[in-house]
């Protein structure tokens, strides 16, 4: 197993879990392709060392590299590609509704806390919207 | 046998092709989507039947060995998920033609076909025997969740869309990165090899391999404290929408943790199960009180329902996971159903919110009937289908004397039917708002609407009764699991 590839992994990894804390979908989709890299990586790792290409006919068996990994690779960077697309017309959506793309608390929660702290002097959903607004980073 | 495993999986996704391509025929669209999910619904009873009559059965997807290929496994545990899952779909699709009538749903031409797509994530999840198969079968349904949860467009389902898809996306890649890590210990995805050779691993490694899928499946199972995506992206999606998702994707999550951990012998993991067990019936329990919404007092139910089938598993005895399944049957039609009947409601009050409503008994006596049936059985109350899925559970937990889940599952049956009295009070015996918001007064479709509510309502009965064979079965299925052999041997042969 090749020590070069983990710090790889762990570089890709450490990265990616820092740009999937951010608040900005544009961050979001990053720091996910980068998560996704690495888990790609690992995956090829997992499969032992390098060797010829796992074509029959053209070297002998112990040579090849394992393709199992490779074919589930493969379908997993399909996916990933597939999602992240998904996550930037998400991202397009949120900036024309709301002229930002960062990802919002959740409305009804924030309403039952202030609700708790100060019964009832934030009621009017528009409100809360605002103060969402306020608060974000 | 070959053709009953495989047209779970197959029939679903022609039924999403043929009616993407009927998209501009709307009659014969719905027919397609009909089909694709209701042939299925019918053959996989016909599985059950031949599945308890001869045992496990296999198919070897293209004939390739279990190192290599891909394998359906319909043991019993599979063959008892997938009649009631694709049954439940199969009558909130109905309802969501009805639906559709009424112009008030979702956008048909999208959400039948990929409500198809979804049946089919959900046959795979259900039959697949290797790993990496699963994660596919959870991509197939979180990508046609994600589409399904957002493709309106609105600014509460893009708010509440985000945060679902990017702890979702983090769950898979977690699952990814575990796929790798038990390849990389064992060489092999198959789950019967994984059963033999997961057991002889270090400790060391063999419970980091378990913690990590705890992990990733509590995440899609919505357990403490990895449910926060849960109650807030549920309630924005149109009704027939939530209902599936309600109903079938977080057990899911706890049929591929009951499928994985049992196998694998992951015993040493049960106290770890039962404390999260516990705190998630009693953080869900106290979620649903505080809540003022129908479908989010509804969502915090799912997350404490979940305890009751993670305590089930923790046990790691035939009696617990028996149990487990059984409350896994009892659950799906259940939850769906209470969900369709929240969607009634909100169309007779233009509104979900518990202040808005109220008086709904004497203008509408059949809703509040319905509501009574699986509201009584979600919090427990015989003789439904709930207290006796509940019973199996707590018997279970005082015969290994787990005492404190067992005092917080009733705790937490206490709070369900707190807050099940909070809906019927403001909405059922409260008096009428002076001004009820004007709901969409469409007449056409809602009469589909009451009996797909119907159907559904009967089913969760028909489980109630026949609840001493399912749990002789599920009992069997618990047997199969835990044996490993039965499993293995079917696979091998």
């Amino acid at each position: 197993m090749s020590a070069a590839l983990l710090l790889v992994v762990g570089g890709l990894t450490a990265v990616g879990l820092y740009f999937l804390t951010g608040r900005s979908l544009s961050r979001i989709v990053l720091g996910y392709s980068l998560l996704g890299h690495a888990a790609v990586v690992s995956l090829i790792l997992a499969g032992g060392g390098a060797g010829e290409a796992p074509i029959a006919g053209q070297a002998a068996p112990q040579d090849m590299s394992n393709p199992l990994p490779q074919a589930l690779t493969l379908t997993a960077i399909v996916i990933s590609f597939g999602l992240t697309l998904f996550l930037l017309a998400l991202a397009k959506r949120q900036r024309v509704l709301s002229g930002d793309d960062l990802v919002e608390d959740d409305i009804e929660d924030r309403r039952i806390a202030d609700h708790d702290a100060t019964s009832a002097t934030a009621s009017s959903d528009a409100e809360i919207q605002a103060s969402a607004t306020a608060d974000r980073p | 046998m070959t053709a009953l495993i495989s047209i779970a999986v197959i029939a679903p996704l022609l039924g999403a092709g043929i009616s993407l391509a009927l998209r501009n025929h709307p009659k014969r669209r719905d027919i397609a989507v009909l089909a694709g999910l209701g042939l299925p619904a019918a053959s996989s009873h016909a599985l059950l039947a031949t599945v308890a009559a001869d045992g496990t059965h296999t198919v070897a997807v293209g004939g390739w060995a279990p190192e290599l290929g891909i394998v359906l496994v319909a043991d019993m545990f599979a063959a008892l998920m997938l009649p009631i899952a694709l049954t439940t779909i199969f009558v909130v699709e109905i309802f969501a033609i009805g639906q559709r009538k009424a112009r008030w749903g979702a956008d048909a031409a999208l959400s039948g076909p990929l409500m198809c797509v979804l049946t089919s994530g959900v046959s795979l999840a259900f039959l697949t025997g290797d790993l990496f198969t699963l994660f596919i079968a959870f991509e197939l349904i979180l990508v046609s969740s994600y589409v399904l949860l957002t493709h309106q467009g609105t600014a509460g389902q893009v708010r509440s869309g985000m945060t679902y898809v990017v702890m979702n996306l983090l769950a898979s890649t977690l699952f990814l990165f575990g796929v790798a890590f038990v390849y990389s210990a064992t060489g092999t995805v198959n789950l019967a090899l994984l059963a033999e050779r997961i057991p002889q691993l270090s400790d060391g490694v063999r419970l980091g391999i378990g913690t990590w899928f705890l992990v990733v499946f509590g995440t899609k199972a919505a357990v403490f404290p990895l449910f926060s995506w849960l109650p807030d992206s549920y309630p924005t999606a149109p009704t027939t929408i939530t209902a599936v998702f309600a109903g079938l994707l977080t057990k899911i999550g706890i049929y591929a943790m009951i499928r994985f951990h049992t196998l694998t012998g992951m015993d040493d993991l049960g106290s770890v199960m039962l404390m999260v067990a516990a705190i998630t019936m009693i953080v869900g329990g106290l979620g649903a009180l505080a809540q003022s919404d129908i479908k989010r007092i509804l969502s915090f139910h799912v997350i404490s329902q979940i305890g009751y089938m993670l305590m089930g598993l923790g046990l790691f005895s035939v009696a617990g996971t028996a149990a487990a399944i059984l409350f896994l049957i009892h659950i799906m039609p259940v939850k769906a159903v209470l969900f369709l009947l929240g969607g009634l409601i909100e169309n007779n009050e233009g509104s979900s919110s518990l202040d808005r409503s109220g008086g709904l008994a004497a203008r509408k006596p059949l809703i509040a009937v319905m509501f009574a049936v699986p509201a009584l059985s979600l919090a427990g109350i015989p003789p439904f289908s709930g207290f006796l899925a509940k019973l199996a559970v707590v018997s279970a937990a005082i015969d290994a004397s787990a005492t404190v889940v067992v005092v917080a599952g009733l705790l937490a049956g206490a709070l369900t039917l707190l807050s099940m009295w909070k809906i019927w009070n403001a909405v059922f015996w409260s008096k009428p708002v002076a001004d009820p918001s004007p709901g969409p007064a469409v007449r056409n479709g809602i009469k589909t609407m009451h009996t797909a509510t119907a159907l559904g309502v009967i089913a969760t009965l028909i489980v109630s009764l026949l609840a001493g064979p399912l749990l002789d079965l599920s009992t069997q299925a618990a047997e199969d699991l835990h044996d490993r052999t039965v499993y293995i041997e079917a696979v091998r042969s």
